[in-house]
């Protein structure tokens, strides 16, 4: 199964990456060895089988509803590259 | 007539009156400064995991019994994956496969009577954040505060046909999570949203048309008009031929209409898995039975009780089934009175009510116990006292926090049914106004309103009206 | 006394012939003379923080007093944690790991953080942003991967534990590498939170150290239930108990002599079968198992793991925290693509492009879905091997350490995985333990033992480490 260079523009898109032409080469050449080896487990004969998707062997846990966090405002506005003093700041968006 | 059949599904966003988010332990309330509940986890930052509130799941299985919906026996979370500003993670914790809730259903009221609305689903998600375009020229600003609170998305069959329909089935799932006490109600405050899918497709043929979705409707003023602009919208598209365009749109209040919308998510491809940060849920017997024990009965189903069994005309019945307060209060005091249920209600929604106007009050927050309101109800079914005695003592209750009985007692309120002392009242009032007793011979009937009157007068109210009337009507005519 | 285990450092300690202040100078002093040689360090303490030496003060068990480097995958409150990645580069997590904060509380004295593959995606440290790391044995060959900083530390004796996480093979083949003794416990076991996430429902963390019983030490204080993270088992504690004795009777070990005929290399083929003549000579009972669906283990594998990675590392746009792209973009995709093909090498862009394939519409079900009912498989050919034996005895790599540069493609590298990723699949206890060189380079020999059994392993570890000493060998340079 071969991936072809709209799949990987539009995959790209998704993931947010900046690929230029070289790089989308690369990457292109990359999966498609990758993908000729995963090809393999389309083999495997899974009809009787459930996805395991977690190793896990338990049930998810629950917490109480209580407030538990204190504000982190500074500490986290702190963080970031463009902020004032109560937002994030990023360039602007339309709607 | 139209050559047009309109279809309508709604995907409606009730956020959980919850005291935390659904994934971190900051506070879930409304209105706080920018940016000031916001932890670790909300803001993404490597290495933080998500645990999930319990209140949310109750919330979510108390919602799907109350639509009689399949709940299943393990749900999974997962994850939707896009980039947006206010979604932190760059993926919205969600449900795909597994949803908490099932197929289910609940009756609308249309103007061609009761129809029931079948439900898709309903599952749990986070809310994003919000993004503010207008603080800044060059800028847009993130507050991060609603990112990670609690949602229950609920999803519709596309089974409405009319905006008024939907309406409807929008009003239907607003009482229902109000009254469940899931959701706040509060609409200004965005506790209430609804995403309405609209298409048109020829009269009688069975596929449907193309769909637009119109978002972020919290008023149900808008989304009638929204979508009566949307429906006129698409007809005029299609009647010149052109195609309806799938495409995400606004409602535009000022406007009064729809225009489209640059998506936030228009990569389509959310790329949905199971989030492995959070093992499958098992939902147990015991957590079902617990909300269905802690579950209000229904509006819908006290209405019909009311109705049927209590014989309360319908406007009476639909006024107390729907108040939760006024319900249960009604309730209790009728299981102490000996009263009829029909009077108890009449009462309630009149006198009790104005008092409470009065007062600036609520039922919830009066002093006056079912009980006590019980006591007042006797002594009017027993003929006691007249129901315009009944009001003046409930104000008395209120004030002085003392029993109906007590009340009556001590500023002797009971009514005047004895027969000799009206009688000889009212012997002596025909005597008095001869001038009345001949205009009423003359066929002024109002002269019999005069006597009544008087003789309140002078009982100060006490006298009882039927017997009143009754000796009155016996003795005039004898003159 | 770089050569000491914990228990013999501790006895220093505890009979005063050390001070807590003069142990950690000793290992600072040695991270800052031959840290230039290997790279290993990306962070080096100025000195001993003086918190540190309060808690270890009050501290009492062995690990008190014990110098520790953290691989930087685990947030550490106030120091920089990079993930050996430009786009954490300046990144200063306000928290600890929760396997940071239980270490600290067991008075280990922290000395730095180890250099790693970018996001842990590597198995030769060749794709850390900060340059590779160099194998202490042979500076001109890696040291493996992702945890190469680690195990270069630890071998080089700049510190005589380092924690580490496992993915794929993360721990085990670097500890192989570079003659060390490497734990991945049981998935559950570790927490998770404040770990950086690559793949979720794979990621754990882990100990490096010379020997299994100081593993074993270590690993006892890292472990246990986090009710921050939800998939970290509530189990009873557990305690590493040391063996009194190298005897293996009745110790059923299960071998694949399939494993072993896929080593061309001679000399490790070697130097695996004398490991396992050892065993028997303590004792132990080699039966012959299989995995027979381990053959697909490294194709579900690399579509697993970069499907869970493409997501979790969605949470890098530059806007709370981490790298932005330096010019000013006017356009918020922009700024998302600039900031993280800027931020990301190649590996990690790759392997980002990999996931989203995987997950994408018409793809799910054929390879995501289908690598996880592959999982379940393989799962069940553990079960059904323990059934039969109580600990599995399997290589670690094909390959002595490579030389930098030498496997210029990365999809190259993957296969070399075979033998680690089938345990991580299944999310079993391994470990790797050095056994005889092969071209006088370290070998390791992997231990697997069933779900929840991390004793059985080490236990087994350390009775082979009775009776022979490979794993107190240390690379000349470096002595």
């Amino acid at each position: 199964m071969s991936i072809n260079r709209k799949e990987l523009t539009e995959m790209a898109e998704l993931a947010k990456l900046d690929l230029n032409a070289e790089q989308t080469r690369q990457v292109g050449q990359s999966l498609n060895q990758i993908t000729a080896m995963v090809e393999r487990i389309k083999k495997a004969d899974t009809a009787q089988v459930k996805p395991m998707f977690h190793p896990c062997q338990f049930w998810m846990p629950l917490r109480d509803d209580v407030v538990a966090e204190p504000s982190r405002k500074t500490e986290l506005l702190a963080l970031a590259r463009h902020a004032d003093d109560n937002f994030y700041l990023v360039p602007k968006v339309i709607e | 007539m139209s050559q047009w059949d309109v279809v309508i599904g709604l995907e409606i966003h009730v956020r959980l009156a919850l005291d935390s988010k659904l994934f971190s332990g900051a506070s879930a309330q409304y209105g706080a400064a920018p940016n000031s509940q916001v932890s670790f986890l909300d803001a993404a930052l490597p290495g933080t995991l998500p645990v999930v509130n319990e209140r949310a799941i109750d919330y979510a299985v108390r919602f799907g019994l109350s639509i009689d919906a399949d709940i299943p026996e393990v749900t999974r979370f997962a994850r939707k994956n896009y980039f947006y500003p206010d979604l932190p993670k760059g993926y919205q914790i969600s449900q795909m496969d597994d949803p908490i809730v099932g197929r289910g259903q609940i009756e609308i009221e249309t103007d061609k009577g009761a129809k029931i609305v079948n439900i898709t689903r309903a599952h749990l998600e986070e809310d994003a954040g919000k993004s503010i375009h207008d603080q800044y020229d060059d800028w847009t600003a993130i507050d991060l505060n609603r990112a990670g609170t609690a949602l229950i998305e609920v999803v519709s069959e596309p089974e409405l046909y009319s905006a008024k329909e939907a309406v409807a089935y929008m009003r239907a799932i607003y009482n229902r999570v109000t009254f469940l006490g899931i959701c706040d109600g509060n609409l200004q405050e965005g506790s209430f949203r609804c995403d309405a899918n609209v298409s048109l497709k020829p009269t009688g043929s069975e596929t449907l048309g193309t769909r637009a979705e119109i978002k972020n409707l919290n008023s149900f003023r808008f989304i009638e008009k929204a979508i009566n602009f949307e429906i006129k919208r698409q007809k005029q598209r299609l009647e010149r031929g052109e195609e309806v365009v799938q495409e995400t749109r606004l409602y535009d209040a000022d406007k009064d209409q729809t225009r489209t919308m640059r998506s936030k998510e228009d990569a389509n491809d959310y790329r949905y898995f199971p989030d492995p940060d959070l093992p499958a849920l098992n939902i147990t017997a015991d957590r079902l039975a617990k909300q269905r024990a802690v579950m209000p009965e229904l509006p819908e189903a006290k209405l019909t009780r009311y109705t049927r069994e209590w014989h309360l005309p319908e406007d009476d019945a639909r006024q107390l089934a729907y108040d939760v307060a006024m319900s249960q209060f009604y309730e209790q005091s009728q299981a102490l009175t000996k009263a009829e249920p029909v009077d108890n209600a009449k009462f309630l929604i009149t006198d009790f009510n104005a008092l409470l106007n009065e007062q600036d009050s609520d039922i919830k927050s009066t002093n006056i116990s079912p009980g006590q309101y019980a006591g007042l109800l006797d002594a009017m079914s027993s003929g006691e006292i007249s129901r315009k005695i009944a009001k003046q003592v409930l104000a008395e209750m209120w004030t002085s926090g003392e029993s109906a009985e007590t009340i009556i007692e001590q500023q002797g309120l009971a009514q005047i049914s004895d027969s000799g002392a009206l009688q000889s009242i009212i012997t002596q009032l025909i005597k008095d106004n001869p001038n009345q007793v001949e205009q009423f011979k003359a066929g002024n009937d109002k002269m019999f309103n005069y006597f009544i009157g008087q003789v309140m007068k002078q009982t100060k109210g006490q006298a009882n009206p039927a017997q009143t009337k009754q000796i009155l009507e016996e003795l005039l005519s004898n003159e | 006394m770089i050569n000491l285990s914990i228990r013999e450092l501790n006895q220093l300690l505890e009979k005063k012939q050390i001070s807590l202040p003069e142990l950690s100078s000793i290992y600072l002093d040695r991270c800052q003379q031959f840290n230039p040689l290997l790279n290993a360090l990306l962070h080096i303490n100025d000195d001993i923080q003086p918190e540190q030496l309060l808690t270890a003060d009050n501290a009492t068990g062995l690990l008190s007093g014990i110098p520790l480097i953290h691989k930087d995958l685990f947030s550490t409150h106030g120091v920089r944690t990079t993930a050996g990645s430009r786009m954490l580069a300046e990144y200063i997590p306000p928290f600890d790991a929760t396997v940071v904060a239980r270490l600290n509380q067991a008075g280990m004295m922290s000395l730095g953080k180890a250099n790693m593959d970018e996001f842990a995606m590597g198995s030769s440290n060749e794709y850390s942003y900060f340059g590779p790391v160099n194998n202490p044995w042979d500076l001109n060959r890696v040291p493996g991967g992702s945890s190469g900083g680690s195990a270069a530390a630890v071998a080089a004796r700049l510190t005589p534990v380092a924690t580490a996480s496992d993915t794929g093979g993360s721990i085990r083949q670097p500890a192989a590498f570079c003659g060390i003794t490497g734990i991945k416990p049981s998935y559950g076991r570790a927490s998770r939170f404040g770990m950086i996430a690559f793949a979720s429902s794979l990621d754990q963390a882990g100990v490096m150290a010379v020997s299994a019983d100081d593993c074993g030490l270590v690993l006892e204080a890292m472990m246990g239930h986090d009710d921050k993270d939800s998939t970290s088992i509530k189990a009873d504690p557990w305690s590493w108990q040391a063996p009194q004795d190298a005897a293996m009777q009745g110790l059923k070990v299960g071998v694949i002599p399939a494993w072993i005929e896929q080593l061309t290399d001679d000399d490790i083929k070697q130097s695996t079968l004398s490991a396992l003549e050892t065993l028997v000579e303590q004792g132990a009972e080699l039966i012959e198992v299989d995995l027979p669906h381990a053959e697909l283990a490294v194709a579900a594998y690399y579509i697993l793991a970069p499907a869970e990675a493409s997501a979790n590392l969605a949470r890098f746009d530059g806007i709370r925290f981490g790298h932005q792209c330096a010019d000013k973009s006017d356009d918020i995709n922009d700024m998302y693509r600039k900031t993280r093909s800027e931020g990301f090498g190649a590996e990690v862009q790759r392997r980002i492009m990999l996931g989203t394939w995987a997950l994408s519409s018409g793809y799910y079900d054929d390879y995501y879905c289908q690598a996880q009912r592959i999982r379940r498989l393989i799962s069940e050919d553990f079960k059904q091997a323990f059934s039969q034996v109580d600990v599995m005895a399997v290589p670690v790599s094909p390959e002595v350490p490579f030389k930098h540069g030498e496997k210029s493609d990365g999809v190259n590298m993957y296969q070399a995985d075979q033998f680690t990723i089938p345990s991580s699949l299944a999310g079993l206890p391994c470990l790797s333990m050095p056994i005889q060189p092969a071209h006088n380079l370290p070998v390791g020999l992997q231990l697997i033992g069933p779900y929840f059994n991390e004793q059985i392993i080490l236990t087994t570890a350390a009775k082979f480490q009775m009776v022979t000493d490979y794993h107190r060998q240390m690379p000349e340079a470096f002595v």
